[in-house]
């Protein structure tokens, strides 16, 4: 039994490599090749920054990261406002319809993409007219970013003692010093980890952005996507590897800043 | 608490508005519109008179194929992910808890960062005389015949599992982690084999996880718009592609476009209250 128990063990390491394998061996590529001399073949022949000098060099690219900056920004900070006050409300609310409202905030991140693309894109076209480019780009991510933040900051929220805010306000503490002085100070963590992952994820749409975009702005998921169905060249490679690098980095810093929190927490 | 009851339960309401507000302006608004189009006539792009036609036309024999393309290849996505993401699950969720988290994030990462730069990856590596042609030749298989892989419906469903494989990991963690392990030894200390213990154990306690990562990756590679885009062919076209081109390509035809984005939410509305029949879809998890 023990020895079966052992083989079934070694059968489920290997499987989850080979798992992991497959997320990652597409990131393995598009590094390796971001260096390769070749322009047409996939084949190793040097090394080389060929690629990477002819980035920067392309004004398309430069322009469409600095409007994936402003967009990025723009929804991130949107996004770590109302997801921040969305959990802090959750968490309190004690009324009926709780749960159809805390519904609301997650549904964004199940719903089909496609779906709540053409919905924004109708929605700023017949309804609501804001202009098409950077302001519906902002706008649209801000919509998944709100319910990310909210999911996050929720989470960091579970283990957090309510006594500290109601001592704060025994004292005598206003309800915005009560959240300037304690809840915000124990829980920044959970809303710049949540405010990263809405960059982040804002940064890197494509569906969303792709369909309410105007004629004329393109974000930089847009002008890669308009370059690989032009066909596969290496400065596609090293705009990906630029992309990956910066996302990990992001992200790694997000996942670190909320698991920080969970320890606060419980020192605390 | 009790004493502060009012209070913040007041205040809770306050803080609530903002937020609560923006995402029905933005996001119920939209689905709303959406419905509204999806009963309007058809038209160029659209005829402003209610006739519901545009859900009885998703069943001519063009969309209908489709549509049964699309279930296909989101079912054998689905299964395909369950048949990876399992192992990958319970295997991360028996480390000890520091390599957990880092594991785990590891799987949601992918997802997180530029999908469409992944799956460019894939192109790259499928296509021919593409990394993978290049190993398969070197190991002698193929034949010297150019890898054919790439726009077919295979690749579809590879760039589908790919995709939506953390969709699956996700909720499946989440259960499996929550089991008390105690029980499988039981089992097994009561003689039990280890296909008995997964299959009389281990599944049906995880049941939860099961019902809802199998959902949630079946509603999204059904809308999905990009993988057929790019790793299928002319004769790959998902319900998402259906949506995108009825919208943005000419002939367009708004209300047909919109059929299919509300059948879409009518499987994950259906999916949802199956899956939390199943085993209790957890708020938020």
């Amino acid at each position: 039994m023990a020895l079966d128990a052992r083989a079934a063990s070694r059968w489920l390491r290997l499987a989850s490599w080979l798992a992991f394998g497959f997320l990652y061996l597409p990131v393995a590529v598009l590094v390796i090749f971001s260096f390769s001399a070749s322009r047409y073949s996939m084949v190793w022949s040097g090394f080389t920054l060929q690629w990477y000098a002819a980035l920067a060099d392309n004004a398309r690219v430069l322009s469409a990261l600095m409007n994936s900056l402003i967009v990025a920004g723009g929804a991130m900070l949107i996004s770590a406002v109302l997801g921040t006050a969305a959990a802090l409300g959750l968490r309190r609310a004690r009324f009926s319809g709780r749960g159809v409202l805390a519904a609301l905030f997650y549904a964004p991140v199940v719903i089909p993409e496609i779906v709540l693309a053409i919905g924004l894109l109708m929605f700023f076209v017949l309804v609501m007219p804001v202009p098409l480019g950077l302001p519906s780009i902002t706008l649209a991510h801000s919509v998944f970013g709100v319910a990310y933040v909210t999911i996050v900051v929720s989470a960091r929220l579970e283990g957090f003692d309510a006594q500290l805010e109601e001592a704060a306000a025994d004292l005598g503490a206003t309800p915005w010093r009560v959240f300037l002085r304690v809840t915000l100070p124990l829980i920044w963590p959970g809303v710049l980890g949540g405010a990263l992952l809405a960059f982040t994820l804002s940064f890197d749409d494509f569906v969303i952005s792709y369909f309410v975009t105007g004629p004329g702005t393109a974000t930089l998921p847009l002008v890669i996507y308009s370059m690989v169905k032009r066909g596969v060249t290496p400065e596609i490679n090293a705009l990906a590897t630029l992309i990956l690098l910066v996302s990990f980095a992001i992200l790694a810093l997000s996942i670190w800043l909320q698991g920080r929190n969970i320890t606060a927490g419980e020192k605390v | 608490m009790s004493g502060h009851g009012s209070k913040p339960g007041t205040r809770a309401v306050g803080v609530l508005v903002p937020p609560a507000a923006w995402l029905t302006l933005l996001f119920l608004g939209p689905l709303c519109v959406v419905a509204l189009i999806s009963l309007m006539a058809p038209g160029a792009p659209v005829e402003w008179t209610i006739d519901g036609s545009a859900y009885q036309r998703l069943l001519d024999p063009i969309y209908l194929g489709v549509l049964w393309r699309s279930l296909s290849l989101a079912v054998m996505a689905t299964v395909l992910c369950l048949v990876l993401g399992y192992p990958l699950a319970y295997y991360i969720a028996r480390r000890p808890p520091r390599f957990r988290r880092v594991l785990f994030f590891l799987v949601l990462v992918p997802l997180w960062t530029n999908s469409l730069v992944l799956i460019y990856g894939w192109m790259v590596m499928l296509r021919p005389n593409g990394a993978f042609d290049q190993l398969l030749q070197g190991l002698g298989f193929g034949g010297g015949e150019p890898l054919t892989i790439l726009y077919t419906p295979a690749a579809v469903i590879l760039g589908l599992v790919y995709w939506y494989l953390p969709f699956m990991v996700y909720p499946l963690y989440a259960s499996i982690e929550k089991l008390d392990f105690r029980l499988l030894e039981a089992a097994r200390d009561l003689g039990a084999g280890g296909l008995a213990v997964l299959v009389r154990v281990l599944l049906p306690l995880t049941l939860p996880g099961i019902a809802t990562g199998c959902l949630l990756v079946f509603v999204e590679a059904l809308g999905a718009f990009v993988v057929p885009d790019l790793l299928g062919g002319a004769k790959s076209m998902m319900l998402g592609n259906l949506v995108q081109q009825r919208f943005l390509s000419v002939p367009q035809d708004w209300p047909m476009g919109a059929a299919a984005a509300m059948l879409m939410l009518a499987l994950l509305l259906v999916g949802m209250l199956w899956a939390s029949r199943v085993g209790g879809l957890r708020r938020g998890a």
